[in-house]
C-alpha cells in the first residue's frame, strides 16, 4: 500500500507523459505479484467493491467531523478522497497492509467487521496513504493518468506493441499474472477467446474543415448517418450473444428481446435505436428504455429497439480487423442481403463532393441523426481514436442567449473554480428560468474571469451553489432542444456548452423563452 | 467603546489599520504588498515594517515613521495602542486597541507554532478579536516544515541532475525557506531571483543567517544542476524559469496542502509550508483570546464563522477585498 500510496501522490504531480511512463513502468518492474496487479486493476478501473461505495466514507467522516464543516471542505477541495484524507487525523502508528492483503481482508470481512478494519486502516496511515487508500472505492481516480496511458506503460515495460494489449485487455482478469509473466517474457501471450469478451472499439475524430476535409478525397472515403442513439457491440456464437457499451460495460440484461433473436458467429458494432423495422424514433425514446435496468415484457412490447450495425471485427472465426472497410463491409452487405431484424445494416450515404455531405448532414432528419460519419474505405478496424481514419461531422450546433444564475465549484483539475453555470432566460411572467447548466466552452483564461465574477458578484449562498447577480449574458450552443416537464422552463438542452461570453451584452436584449421556444421546437 | 468599522478604521483617532488607499494616519500590520501600501501621511508600525517598507517602496513612501517595538505602548487620544509579535513575517505585528473598558486585537497575518527566526507569537485578551482565516478550514494542518524541507532534500539527493525551483514570496517566505534549510545542514550556494536578494540582505543584517547567496543569472548553465533557485511564484510560470533546463517546480505554501491545488498549478513539489495560522491555530487562538466577538478579515470565513457560532462567539465576516486567495502572501 505503502509504493502504491507513493506512486499515485508522484503521478497526479507529474504532468510530463514521459515522466508518468516511466513512473509506472518503475512501479510494475519493483512490486511483486499479485499487488502490481491490483494496482493495475486500480489504475485502469477495472476494480469494483460492491458493499464499498463514496458513501461509506462520507458517513464515517461525520460521525468525526462537523457535517456542515465537512460540506464546506468538500466543497473547497473537491475531491473526496482528498477531503476525507486531510480531516481525518493518524491515530496511532502501525503497519499498512500490502495491497494485495488489504484488499482480500476487505472481501473476507463480514459486514459487521468491515466498518471497523477500515477505520484502522483510516487511522494508521498518513494522509497520503488515506488518500490513495480512498480513492480505491470512489470511483475515477482523477490523477491525469487514463487507462490507455497505463496499458502505454505496460508496452514500454514488456516491448510490447500497444494494440497487442488492447485486443487481450477485456479477457484478462485480476491480479494480471499471465500478462506480467508474457510481458517479462517468462510465459506465452496469454490466449483469449474472441467470444468472451469486449473488444475494444474505433473512435472517430470530429472534423475540422479546413485540416482533414480539404486534401481529402472523396473518392477514398464512405459516408454514414451519425445515429443518435447509444454505441453497441454485439458479440455472438453458438452458445448465446452478448451486448455491449461503448465502455465496454455488458448491457445485455436490458435488453433481453434482442440477445434471444440474435444467431450467427460474429462480432458486430452498431448503434442501437428506439423503434421497429428499420425505423429510428429519437433519442429521447430511447432513454425511456435505458432508464430501465431489468425491463418486463409488457415494457418491452411499448418501447421497442432495434440496431443498425455499421461494421464488423470478427465473422465465422476470422479476424476481419486488419481488413480494409471496404472489405467488411462487402462481408456485411452479403450477410444483410436475407431479413436479420432486430439487426438492420446501415445504409451509407451516396456522395461526390464534401460540399453536398455538408448539406445532408444539416437537413437530415434532425431527431435521428447528429450529422454524418466519413471514413476511409482503406481503415483497418483500430482500438482507440486513430488519426486520419474516422470523422464524425456533426450537426452545427444551434445557439441561444441566456444569463448566468448560479454557479458550482467544479472537481478534478478544476475544483476552487467556479466552473459549473446555471443558466436561464426570462419567461412571460419576467421572472428568470433555468433552462440549463453548462461546464465547458471557455479557456482557461475565460474561466478565471468567470470564476472572478462569480466571487465578486455573489447576492446568495445556498451551501455549495452561489447565486450571482444576473447580468452576464452567455452565448450558448446546444445539439437539441426537446420538451420536458422536469424543468420548471419546459424545455431541455442536449449537451449545452459556452461559446462566447457576452460581456457587453445588457440582459434586456436577451430572447424570452417564448421566443426560444418558438424558433427551435417548431 | 472603541468604534472601528468594517474597513477597520477607527473614529476615535482618525486611523486605519493597513488601508488599500493613501490615508492621513495608518497602522501597518507587516510589511506584505495587501497591508502595506505606499503613499500614506503618516504610519505607525515596527521598525523592522517601516525598515521593509522604505526598501520596497522608497525612503519617502510616507512623510513620517513612528516606530514602536513590541510589547511597547503609544497614547493616542484617549486609546492606547500597542504592538504584539504576529511571527508571520520579520516586523509582523498584531495591534492592541485599549481603553481602560474596551481592548480590540487585529492579528494582521499571523502564525501560532514556534518559528525560530522569528519572536514568538502572544496571545493577546481582547473582547473584540479581528483576525485572518486565510486556512480556515479543517482541512488545513500544517506539518512541521522541518518534515516539508527534509523531503525537499532526498528529491534533490536522488536527482541531482535536476535544477529545484522554489516558488517562494519574496519577503518572508523566501527568507523562511532559506533559512529552513541552512538548520537542515544544507550548505550549498543557494541563487535567488532578483527581486528578492535586498530583502534577504536585510534579514542577514538582522542577524537571521541565510548563508551564501548567489543570483540566478545565466553566466554558467551547467551551475544550476542539483541547485536551489528561489523565485515568487509568478516567475515559476513565467519566460524568466525558461532559461534554466531540467526545471523541478516546488512551491512552499499552504495552499499545496491539497494535491489538486498543487497539479492545477504543475508543481511537481509542493512544500507544505505557511506563515499563516492553520485551522487549529486559528480556532485556539480565538479561544484562548477569550473574545466574545470575532470579525474575520479575509480567507475562508464560512467555516471559521459557523465554527465561532457553534462555540458561542458572535462572529462577523468583513470580506475585505484585495485580500483573496489569489494573493496569498
Amino acid at each position: 500500500m505503502k509504493a502504491f500510496s507513493n506512486l499515485l501522490s508522484d503521478l497526479i504531480l507529474t504532468s510530463s507523459r514521459n515522466r508518468k511512463l516511466s513512473l509506472l513502468e518503475q512501479y510494475f518492474s519493483s512490486t511483486p505479484d499479485p499487488d502490481r496487479g491490483y494496482a493495475l486493476a486500480a489504475l485502469t478501473g477495472s476494480l469494483n467493491f460492491k458493499n464499498i461505495k463514496a458513501s461509506f466514507f462520507k458517513n464515517l467522516i461525520k460521525e468525526k467531523q462537523d457535517e456542515h464543516l465537512f460540506d464546506l471542505s468538500y466543497d473547497y477541495v473537491g475531491d473526496l478522497a482528498e477531503t476525507i484524507s486531510l480531516l481525518w487525523d493518524q491515530e496511532k502508528s502501525g503497519n499498512m497492509p500490502r495491497l494485495s492483503s488489504l484488499f482480500e481482508n476487505l472481501k473476507k470481512a463480514k459486514t459487521d467487521e468491515l466498518n471497523n478494519y477500515i477505520i484502522n486502516i483510516l487511522n494508521i496511515s498518513t494522509a497520503d496513504q488515506r488518500w490513495a487508500f480512498i480513492k480505491l472505492f470512489t470511483g475515477g481516480l482523477r490523477i491525469g493518468v487514463s487507462s490507455r496511458l497505463v496499458k502505454q506503460a505496460l508496452a514500454n515495460y514488456g516491448n510490447v506493441d500497444l494494440d497487442e494489449i488492447e485486443k487481450i485487455w477485456h479477457g484478462l482478469h485480476f491480479p494480471y499474472i499471465n500478462l506480467f509473466s508474457w510481458l517479462e517474457n517468462k510465459g506465452s501471450k496469454p490466449k483469449i477467446s474472441i467470444y468472451d469478451i469486449f473488444h475494444p472499439m474505433m473512435l472517430a475524430h470530429p472534423v475540422v474543415m479546413e485540416k482533414d476535409l480539404a486534401v481529402a478525397n472523396p473518392k477514398d472515403f464512405v459516408a454514414e448517418y451519425k445515429w443518435d442513439g447509444i454505441r453497441v457491440q454485439i458479440v455472438s456464437h453458438s452458445e448465446g450473444c452478448r451486448l455491449y457499451s461503448r465502455t465496454g460495460d455488458e448491457v445485455s440484461k436490458s435488453f433481453p428481446e434482442i440477445i434471444k433473436t440474435i444467431q450467427g458467429d460474429f462480432v458486430l458494432d452498431g448503434e442501437l435505436l428506439a423503434g421497429i423495422n428499420n425505423d429510428p424514433k429519437t433519442f429521447n425514446d430511447l432513454q425511456q428504455r435505458l432508464n430501465k435496468k431489468a425491463p418486463s415484457e409488457k415494457f418491452i412490447k411499448k418501447n421497442p429497439c432495434f440496431i443498425k450495425i455499421y461494421d464488423v471485427l470478427f465473422f465465422n472465426g476470422d479476424d476481419l480487423r486488419d481488413k480494409t472497410l471496404l472489405e467488411r463491409k462487402k462481408v456485411l452487405n452479403s450477410y444483410f442481403s436475407t431479413n436479420r431484424s432486430p439487426m438492420f445494416l446501415s445504409e451509407t450515404i451516396d456522395f461526390k463532393d464534401w460540399r453536398f455531405l455538408d448539406k445532408i448532414r444539416d437537413i437530415s432528419n434532425k431527431q435521428i441523426h447528429e450529422g454524418v460519419m466519413i471514413k476511409s474505405v482503406s481503415s483497418p478496424y483500430i482500438a482507440g481514436r486513430p488519426r486520419g481514419k474516422w470523422f464524425k461531422w456533426k450537426r452545427n450546433p444551434k445557439n441561444v442567449d441566456a444569463i448566468i444564475m448560479y454557479a458550482q465549484r467544479g472537481h478534478g483539475k478544476r475544483s476552487s473554480f467556479y466552473s459549473d453555470y446555471t443558466f436561464g432566460v426570462f419567461n412571460k411572467e419576467k421572472e428568470l428560468v433555468p433552462i440549463g447548466k453548462a461546464y465547458s466552452g471557455f479557456t482557461d483564461e475565460e474561466l478565471n474571469r468567470l470564476d472572478k465574477f462569480v466571487r465578486t458578484k455573489t447576492i446568495n449562498r445556498f451551501g455549495p451553489v452561489r447565486e450571482v447577480e444576473k447580468t452576464l449574458v452567455v452565448e450558448i450552443a446546444f445539439d437539441e432542444m426537446s420538451l420536458s416537464n422536469r424543468h420548471k422552463s419546459g424545455i431541455a438542452l442536449r449537451f449545452p456548452r459556452f461559446k462566447r461570453i457576452r460581456w457587453d451584452k445588457p440582459t434586456n436584449e436577451v430572447e424570452t423563452l417564448e421566443q426560444i421556444r418558438k424558433s427551435f421546437l417548431d | 467603546m472603541i468604534s472601528i468599522d468594517n474597513k477597520l478604521y477607527i473614529r476615535d483617532i482618525d486611523t486605519y489599520i493597513d488601508p488599500f488607499f493613501p490615508v492621513e494616519r495608518a497602522i501597518i500590520t507587516h510589511g506584505h504588498a495587501d497591508h502595506a501600501k505606499a503613499g500614506h501621511k503618516h504610519v505607525l508600525c515596527t521598525p523592522e515594517t517601516s525598515e521593509i517598507m522604505k526598501i520596497r517602496y522608497g525612503e519617502n513612501c510616507a512623510r513620517s515613521f513612528q516606530t514602536i517595538k513590541y510589547g511597547h505602548s503609544v497614547k493616542i487620544g484617549r486609546i492606547s495602542v500597542t504592538l504584539y509579535p504576529a511571527a508571520h513575517i520579520l516586523g509582523s505585528a498584531q495591534v492592541l486597541l485599549e481603553t481602560p473598558k474596551h481592548r480590540i486585537v487585529i492579528t494582521g497575518d499571523y502564525k501560532t507554532i514556534l518559528d525560530r527566526h522569528l519572536d514568538p507569537f502572544e496571545v493577546v485578551p481582547c473582547d473584540l478579536l479581528i483576525t485572518e482565516a486565510t486556512f480556515g478550514l479543517p482541512i488545513f494542518k500544517f506539518n512541521e516544515p522541518e518534515m516539508e524541507i527534509e523531503r525537499l532534500l532526498d528529491n534533490i539527493s536522488k536527482h541531482r541532475e535536476n535544477t529545484f525551483l522554489i516558488g517562494a514570496y519574496s519577503l518572508g517566505k523566501a527568507q523562511r525557506i532559506i533559512w529552513l534549510l541552512r538548520e537542515a545542514g544544507f550548505s550549498d550556494d543557494i541563487f535567488v531571483h532578483g527581486s528578492m536578494d535586498k530583502l534577504c540582505d536585510f534579514y542577514q543584517s538582522k542577524g537571521i543567517r541565510l548563508g551564501t547567496l548567489r543570483k540566478a543569472t545565466l553566466d554558467n548553465k551547467k551551475d544550476f544542476k542539483g541547485k536551489i533557485i528561489v523565485a515568487p511564484p509568478s516567475a515559476l510560470k513565467d519566460r524568466w524559469s525558461r532559461r534554466f533546463e531540467n526545471i523541478t517546480r516546488c512551491y512552499a505554501s499552504g495552499w499545496m496542502q491539497v494535491k489538486q491545488r498543487a497539479k492545477q498549478s504543475q508543481i511537481e513539489i509542493p512544500l507544505v509550508i505557511s506563515d499563516h495560522s492553520d485551522w487549529n491555530e486559528l480556532t485556539n487562538t480565538i479561544k484562548q483570546t477569550g473574545a466574545q466577538k470575532v470579525w474575520i478579515t479575509h480567507g475562508r470565513e464560512d467555516a471559521l464563522k459557523y465554527w465561532c457560532e457553534k462555540n458561542g462567539v458572535q462572529a462577523e465576516p468583513l470580506s475585505l477585498q484585495h485580500r483573496d486567495e489569489a494573493n496569498e502572501l
